[in-house]
């Protein structure tokens, strides 16, 4: 099957740090990857990479085919990329109602819909609802109904990193890019945030990659494992094989069991 | 969701102030009238606080609209109050989209102080600009309607009625705007824009569409005004004017496209007041009442009007 | 302080007030005339140590936690209501000391005539420049005060005492505002308008130089003043907007001025 996504000889230098060196890697449709690697390994950069906030030194990003390696952000977004962060990126003065939908209103814009001259209301493409119903449905897919009217800043943080990934998915992305989405909260709600993920990107269809430290996670839900260490890719393959290689258990898994 | 009430109010105001401006003394009028061309220029400077940015040179466009308007009259005799407006409006907006380029880039502090400097380049070129009257300026023709000349009884009701009607349609048109999708993305560049980009959004050209819109409306509140006082100098470009604009922004508040023209006026009647019982202190009393402001009503005189829906 | 404070501007015309006046008071009670700098000097000292505090204990030390324009705001409200206080105090109409100028005569450099007084405040100028940068790189005081601008919340833990920290700043920045009103005094007329006009000009310099920073400033101030003298010189019509469109080709070329420092990564 084609790749949808593939990275090919990624590098980036920040001074005399390497951020990313020789990054080779190729992405089926509607798999789900995830991104291993001690803090500072280059998974974020790789991400902030193909989503055009960084522009690599050498090596080019192709998406269905497409070079978008000189891409902005919001264009790479137009296309169907999404990402979340690993701090929540909010509308901190805004509810999470009206969070999702500014998002929609882009989406609604970038779509010519919604504008000064049009009348009455427009249909969400993608959704083929008003942009009031799509908020409701995705903030109800997350179980964020019984915040929709609270202002994102005083969310407790899990619900935040929650709305952070439910903002991703107004544009109906082809590929999510989640970076440590479970990040901050506790062991047994990492699985619940992951099983809402995974239940809403089965629903709407698209190809994940996300950034994990713990590997129970990444075993249960990955169907393949990029590992990095020091800007290189150091294993790519199946779970069981990526997290049973020696180099992976030295420099990735022991590292974080030492943490 | 509450119905959208904001155009019927507008339209009961404008019809309330067209009535009750055929009994009031004249100086009211005036005092209406300038109220609201200072309005039109802090109702721009509303939509660009929503996003969180704060020019301290929007004099530049008040004064070009203003110059723009007067030399129409002084150099081609122009004297209908529609065209020098529009002329006033088009010479803002024409500037404010060139500029938009570059002060599209610029937030917080720098954004200010950028559009500062900008406005005291034009100070500094009028100020010594010979055939335009240097310090002094120049005075503005008597403007006319649709080529007549109103009865001197009626100027300034006159001009007050034409004032009220643009800035009935630009409320009304800046309200429609605030509430499409990018109207609305103004709060979402002020709090995050880096989310912004992620969601396929240009930070940098919704900015520089609000700064045109403006531009043109200082643009226009200049042009009025010009035709108002009927005497225009470089004074109008000083920071001190920019000042008086942004300290009516902030005790009007951004909550809705009244605030600026309440605040326009609230503004006019302290100053006025404040003027007439002491010349000398009555910029203390606008300092204190914008401190006052600033610490009990951080969202301005509109959240009185809102009552406790909003917390 | 992370403040772009307008009423500088204030403190600028209020020691230039306060020197006049007092200067003029001590004059004409019969001190000898060489003694007036030191007046100068005393009179810029006095305002500015009763009025700051006054000012940041008062007032701003309630709004640190506001936005940085909000603050701005709040300095404007300030300097409006300074402006009218000035001139409740001393009036509106203008104040001369023409003695610590006149005192020393002139000197000539080629064509050109210069008085000896120029010469003071250049010295002046180098003093206070130089003083800052020692206080802020070699004393206790000042290192900790660039670790308050660095991280208020920090320094906090470590238990700076950072409210007395922000009042010394404060003040001492308003002193240098009233040394510079009051060394001009001598060479104007002092009249109300002075802190608004000065505040602009100091807005222009510090951009120019890079908000925050010491030579940034120093530099600034010297750009803006050869770029006015040479229009004043070749260009008289372009006096004041030379100025200014120094100050907006800065922003624009080098957005945070000559002198920045770089941000830090955000995601």
């Amino acid at each position: 099957m084609a790749a949808i996504l593939d990275a090919q000889g990624l590098n980036k230098n920040f001074g005399a740090v390497t951020a990313a060196s020789d990054i080779n890697a190729a992405i089926e449709r509607d798999s789900v990857v995830g991104l291993i690697g001690t803090n500072g390994a280059g998974k974020t950069t790789f991400i902030n990479m193909i989503t055009g906030y960084l522009k690599p030194d050498r090596g080019r990003i192709r998406y269905e085919g497409r070079d978008i390696t000189e891409l902005a952000p919001r264009d790479v977004t137009r296309l169907g990329i999404c990402r979340s962060f690993q701090i929540p990126q909010l509308y901190a003065s805004l509810t999470a109602f009206e969070n999702m939908l500014v998002g929609i209103g882009v989406v609604l814009r970038n779509a010519g819909r919604g504008g000064f001259f049009s009348r009455g209301r427009a249909l969400v493409p993608g959704h083929d609802l008003p942009a009031e119903d799509v908020a409701e449905r995705i903030l109800e897919r997350f179980g964020l109904a019984e915040y929709r009217d609270k202002n994102a800043q005083v969310l407790p943080g899990g619900v935040r990193k929650l709305l952070d990934i439910a903002l991703t998915m107004v544009a109906k992305p082809k590929i999510l890019l989640l970076d440590e989405p479970t990040s901050g909260v506790s062991a047994e709600e990492k699985f619940v945030i992951m099983e809402m993920i995974m239940a809403a990107v089965r629903a709407e269809g698209a190809t994940v990659l996300f950034v994990e430290h713990d590997m129970e996670v990444v075993s249960r839900f990955a169907g393949r494992v990029l590992a990095f260490y020091d800007g290189r890719i150091i294993a790519d393959a199946a779970p069981e094989i990526a997290l049973a290689d020696p180099e992976v258990k030295r420099y990735v898994v022991g590292g974080v069991l030492r943490a | 969701m509450s119905r959208d009430r904001t155009p019927r109010t507008l339209a009961l105001i404008l019809l309330a102030l067209l009535v009750s401006g055929q009994f009031l003394p004249q100086w009211t009028l005036f005092l209406v009238t300038v109220a609201l061309a200072k309005g039109l220029v802090v109702l721009g400077l509303m939509i660009l606080l929503r996003c969180g940015l704060v020019s301290f040179g929007q004099a530049l466009y008040y004064c070009i609209g203003a110059y723009a308007a007067g030399m129409l009259g002084r150099l081609f005799g122009a004297s209908d109050v529609f065209t020098l407006m529009l002329a006033g409006m088009a010479a803002a907006g024409l500037v404010g989209f060139v500029l938009g380029f570059l002060l599209a880039r610029y937030r917080s502090i720098f954004f200010g102080l950028l559009s500062l400097a900008v406005s005291m380049i034009l100070y500094g070129l009028l100020v010594k600009t010979e055939a335009l009257g240097s310090t002094d300026g120049f005075h503005v023709l008597p403007s006319t309607l649709f080529g007549l000349r109103p009865a001197d009884a009626w100027v300034r009701y006159t001009v007050l009625a034409v004032a009220l009607l643009v800035a009935f349609i630009a409320a009304l048109l800046v309200h429609r705007y605030l509430g499409t999708p990018l109207g609305r993305l103004a709060s979402a560049i002020k709090d995050n824009e880096i989310r912004v980009e992620y969601m396929g959004a240009s930070a940098r050209h919704a900015i520089h569409v609000k700064y045109v819109i403006a531009a043109a409306l200082a643009g226009l509140g200049g042009a009025l005004a010009a035709t108002t006082v009927g005497h225009i100098d470089p004074e109008m470009a000083y920071w001190t004017t920019s000042g008086e604009f942004i300290f009516i922004t902030i005790l009007a508040g951004t909550g809705n496209v009244i605030a600026p023209f309440l605040g326009a006026l609230v503004f006019g009647v302290i100053q006025t007041v404040a003027f007439g019982i002491s010349p000398n202190t009555w910029q203390m009393v606008l300092g204190g009442s914008l401190l006052v402001v600033i610490v009990f009503l951080p969202n301005g005189l509109w959240s009185l009007f809102r009552g406790r829906k909003a917390a | 302080m992370k403040i772009v404070n307008v009423t500088h501007g204030s403190f600028y015309a209020l020691g230039a007030y306060a020197a006049a006046s007092i200067t003029g008071a001590l004059l004409a009670r019969g001190m000898p005339p060489s003694l007036s700098y030191a007046v100068l000097l005393g009179s810029a000292l006095l305002v500015s140590v009763i009025v700051a505090p006054l000012i940041e204990r008062g007032i701003l030390r309630f709004m640190y936690a506001k936005d940085e324009v909000v603050i701005l705001l709040i300095t404007y409200a300030l300097f409006l209501i300074l402006e009218d206080v000035i001139k409740m105090i001393w009036g509106v109409n203008p104040y001369f000391i023409a003695e610590p100028y006149g005192l020393l005569g002139s000197f000539d450099v080629l064509d050109l005539t210069y008085p000896y007084y120029n010469l003071i405040l250049v010295g002046v100028a180098i003093a206070c420049g130089a003083g800052l940068a020692w206080m802020l790189g070699s004393t206790r005081t000042g290192k900790l005060l660039v670790a308050v601008i660095h991280d208020t919340e920090v320094s906090r833990a470590m238990g700076i005492n950072v409210d007395r920290m922000y009042l010394y700043t404060f003040t001492f920045g308003s002193l240098l505002a009233a040394i510079g009103g009051a060394f001009t005094a001598p060479t104007v007329s002092v009249v109300p308008a002075l802190g608004v006009e000065v505040i602009v000009l100091s807005f222009a310099v510090v951009v120019i130089g890079g908000l925050g920073s010491l030579p940034g400033a120093a530099l600034g101030a010297v750009m803006v003043g050869l770029v006015r003298s040479a229009a004043i010189h070749y260009l008289p019509q372009a006096e004041l907007f030379v100025i200014y469109l120094v100050m907006a080709m800065v922003l624009a070329f080098r957005p945070r001025g000559l002198f920045s420092i770089a941000e830090a990564r955000k995601i």
